[in-house]
C-alpha cells in the first residue's frame, strides 16, 4: 500500500471489448466497457448471468486477452506479459470457480501460497479472517462448499494484495455466510484495500459497494454509488396509505391513484401520490387527516428501491417493475399479480 | 525464496498430495510392485536364451523398473495434470505469482522422487527375494534413469494436453500406457528381428527398457551404456517437451 500515483484510479477501463468465437458462433461478451475505480474503493460489477462480469473480470485480472481498449490496474497493463508479472505480486483475485487441491488442509494450502509473496499475511491471521480457524487441519476435500469458498478466498488475501477481484464471492452461501463475508469485505476496506467484485445479489451490492457498475449484454447500463444509481435518489417520492373509512379518493386534499398491486384485502382502498415535493405533499396530508380526525393506515413512504432500478434497467421486468413498497410482507398478494 | 528453494518447497507440497491421493498411490506406486511380485513368482524358474540363458528375472526387474519410472511419471503426470486443470486449479495457481517453472519443477521433482523409492525398492525386492544380481555401472544406470524421467515427464505433459477433461483422463493415458508396455519388452524380451520390433522401435520405452537392463545384464562389458537407445529416448524427451509447452494450457475446456 501506500503506492506512488494515488490520484491516478487504481483502476481504469476505456472502451473494452471482448468477443468469443467458436464453432457456436460468437458472443460478443464485452461491447465497450469503461469504468474506473477508486484506491480504497469497493466496487461492484452487478448484473445477470451472462452479462460480462467474468469476461471483464478475468481481462482485468490478466487470465484474458481483450480485443481492444485500454486497461490500467495499478497502473500496469494485466494484457502485458511483463506488467502482469509484477500485479501478480500485488493483487488477489477469488476465480468464479472454487478450485484448490482436495488433498492438502487448509493450512498447508495457505502456507505454501504465502511463500509465493515477498511480504506474505500470517496465515493463522488469514484463516481468523474467513474464520475457518477451527477447520485449519482439516483437508480440502471434507470441506463444505461454503467453507472451501472461504479458504478460496483465504488465498486469495494471503498475499496482502493492495487490491482484491472477488467474483461472485457469496454465491451459493446461506445468509448468514453471507453476512460474514460482508463483515469481512468490509473489514479488508478498512485495511485500505481496494475491492472488486460481481454479484448478482441486489442488497450485496448494496450492503457492500461504494460504487456499483450494472451491466447488461456486455454493456454497462448505469454506473454510480448504490443509492443514487440511475436517479434513484430523484426519482419521484410515492406515498401510500389506506383511504380512511367514509372517505372517498375525490375526497382527499390532493390527487391520488389507486395503487394497481395492492394486495386482495385492500384492494381499492391502497391509494398512492407520487411527487417530487414529498414534504409539502405529506405536510398538506397529515394536516388534513390531523383536522378531520382520519387514520392513515399502512402510510408508507418509498423511493424506487435498488432492485426496481436494476429490473427497469436489466429489462428483465420491462412488464412488471414492483413499485415502491411492494416489498411489504404480502402473505395475501395473489399468486401471479406481480408476474 | 531463490530458484531452488521454491522448487525444494513445490516437491514438498507435491508429496503430500501425492501420498494422499489414493488414487496415485495406487496406480502409479503400488502397480507396478505388483507386476513385479506376481510375475517374478510365477516365472522364478525361467530362462532367457536368447539373452544367453539368464534367469528371467533378471531381466524382468529392470524391466520393472522402467515401468515404475514411466507410471510415476508419464502416468503419474498427465493424469494429475488433466485433472487440476479440469477442477480450474491450474488457472488457479497461475492467478498467484508462482512462476510455471516452479509449479514444473514441483511436479516433475515429484514424480523423480516417487521414480527413485520405486527403482530402489524394485531393485532391492529383486535382489533379496529373486536372486537378481546387483547392476555394474551404477553411472550408467543413473543416466539411464535421468535420461527416462526427463521423456516420460514431458511425454505427461504433452499427453495431458490431448485429454479433453477429467473423466477421460484414464482413458487417453492407458490407451497409451498399456499398448506400448506390452510391445516394448516390458514382460518378455522383444523378438529380434520382428515386425513388432520395428514398431517398438519407434517409441521409446524399448529402447529406456534396454538401457536400463545394460548395466544389470550379467553378460555385458565396460560402462554398459546403451548410447543408442539413450539417444533415442533423448529425441523423445525433446520433442515431447516442446509439443508440452507449446500445448500447455492452463484453463478447463468448456462445456
Ligand atoms: N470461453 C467462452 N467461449 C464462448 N463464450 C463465452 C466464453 N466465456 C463466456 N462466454 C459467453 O460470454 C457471455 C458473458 O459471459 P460471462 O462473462 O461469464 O458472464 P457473467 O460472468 O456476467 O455471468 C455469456 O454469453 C457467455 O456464455
Ligand atoms: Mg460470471
Amino acid at each position: 500500500m501506500g503506492q506512488t500515483g494515488n490520484s491516478s484510479p487504481a483502476i481504469r477501463v476505456e472502451s473494452l471489448r471482448k468477443t468469443y468465437r467458436n464453432r457456436a458462433g460468437t458472443v460478443e461478451a464485452a461491447r465497450g466497457v469503461s469504468f474506473d475505480v477508486a484506491h480504497g474503493e469497493v466496487f461492484a460489477l452487478l448484473g445477470p448471468n451472462g452479462a460480462g462480469k467474468t469476461t471483464t473480470l478475468e481481462i482485468l485480472e490478466g487470465s484474458l486477452a481483450r480485443d481492444s481498449g485500454t486497461v490500467a490496474v495499478l497502473g500496469l497493463d494485466p494484457g502485458s506479459r511483463a506488467d502482469l508479472n509484477r500485479l501478480r505480486k500485488r493483487v488477489g483475485i477469488v476465480l468464479q470457480e472454487t478450485a484448490v487441491e482436495p488433498y492438502l488442509t487448509v493450512s498447508e494450502v495457505l502456507r505454501r501460497n504465502a511463500a509465493y509473496y515477498s511480504n506474505p499475511r500470517p496465515i493463522e491471521e488469514v484463516i481468523e479472517l474467513v474464520g475457518l480457524t477451527e477447520k485449519a487441519k482439516a483437508r480440502v476435500k471434507t470441506l463444505s462448499g461454503g467453507q472451501q469458498r472461504r479458504l478460496d478466498v483465504a488465498l486469495g488475501l494471503v498475499g496482502r494484495p493492495e487490491l482484491l477481484f472477488l467474483d461472485e464471492p457469496t454465491t451459493g452461501f446461506d445468509p448468514s455466510a453471507r453476512r460474514g463475508a460482508w463483515a469481512l469485505v468490509h473489514g479488508l476496506t478498512r485495511l485500505g484495500t481496494t475491492i472488486v467484485l460481481t454479484t448478482h445479489y441486489m442488497d450485496e451490492a448494496q450492503a457492500l459497494a461504494d460504487r456499483v457498475a450494472v451491466i447488461v449484454g456486455g454493456e454497462i447500463v448505469a454506473q454510480g454509488p448504490p443509492d443514487s444509481l440511475a436517479g434513484r435518489d430523484r426519482a419521484a417520492t410515492r406515498i401510500r396509505f389506506r383511504l380512511p373509512a367514509g372517505v372517498r379518493r375525490e375526497d382527499l386534499p390532493l390527487p391520488a391513484t389507486t395503487a394497481a398491486d395492492a394486495p386482495e384485502d385492500l384492494r381499492d382502498q391502497l391509494v398512492e401520490i407520487d411527487t417530487d415535493d414529498d414534504v409539502p405533499v405529506l405536510h398538506e396530508l397529515t394536516g388534513w387527516a390531523l383536522r378531520g380526525g382520519h387514520d392513515l393506515d399502512a402510510l408508507t413512504v418509498d423511493r424506487p428501491s435498488l432492485e426496481d432500478v436494476y429490473l427497469s434497467l436489466t429489462g428483465s421486468a420491462a412488464t412488471a417493475i414492483p413499485p415502491p413498497g411492494s416489498r411489504q410482507p404480502a402473505a395475501t398478494q395473489p399468486s401471479g399479480a406481480a408476474s | 525464496m531463490n530458484a531452488a528453494a521454491l522448487a525444494v518447497h513445490q516437491v514438498r507440497y507435491e508429496q503430500k498430495s501425492y501420498w494422499r491421493n489414493p488414487a496415485s498411490a495406487f496406480f502409479s506406486f503400488a502397480f507396478p510392485i505388483l507386476f513385479l511380485v506376481i510375475f517374478a513368482t510365477l516365472n522364478a524358474s525361467a530362462h532367457l536364451p536368447d539373452l544367453g540363458g539368464i534367469s528371467y528375472n533378471q531381466y524382468y526387474v529392470p524391466g520393472i523398473v522402467a515401468f515404475g519410472l514411466m507410471s510415476a511419471c508419464y502416468t503419474n503426470l498427465s493424469t494429475t495434470i488433466a485433472i487440476r486443470r479440469d477442477a480450474g486449479i491450474l488457472k488457479r495457481l497461475r492467478s498467484t505469482p508462482l512462476p510455471p517453472w516452479a509449479m514444473f519443477a514441483g511436479m516433475v521433482g515429484n514424480s523423480v522422487v516417487v521414480s527413485v523409492i520405486l527403482a530402489i525398492l524394485v531393485s532391492a525386492v529383486g535382489m533379496l527375494f529373486y536372486g537378481v544380481s546387483a547392476p555394474h555401472g551404477i553411472p550408467a544406470l543413473l543416466v539411464a534413469l535421468a535420461l527416462g524421467a526427463a521423456c516420460f515427464c514431458a511425454l505427461g505433459v504433452a499427453v495431458s494436453t490431448l485429454i479433453p477433461n477429467a473423466d477421460a483422463a484414464p482413458a487417453v493415458v492407458n490407451f497409451v500406457f498399456f499398448p506400448l508396455v506390452f510391445i516394448s519388452g516390458t514382460f518378455y524380451p522383444v523378438p529380434k528381428g520382428s515386425v513388432l520390433e520395428r514398431i517398438a522401435n519407434v517409441f521409446p520405452l524399448v529402447h529406456f527398457t534396454r538401457s536400463v537392463f545394460a548395466p544389470f545384464d550379467p553378460h555385458a562389458t565396460g560402462a554398459r551404456f546403451a548410447s543408442h537407445d539413450l539417444l533415442i529416448v533423448a529425441v523423445w524427451a525433446v520433442a515431447a517437451a516442446i509439443v508440452g509447452v507449446r500445448r500447455f494450457r492452463w484453463e478447463p475446456s468448456r462445456r
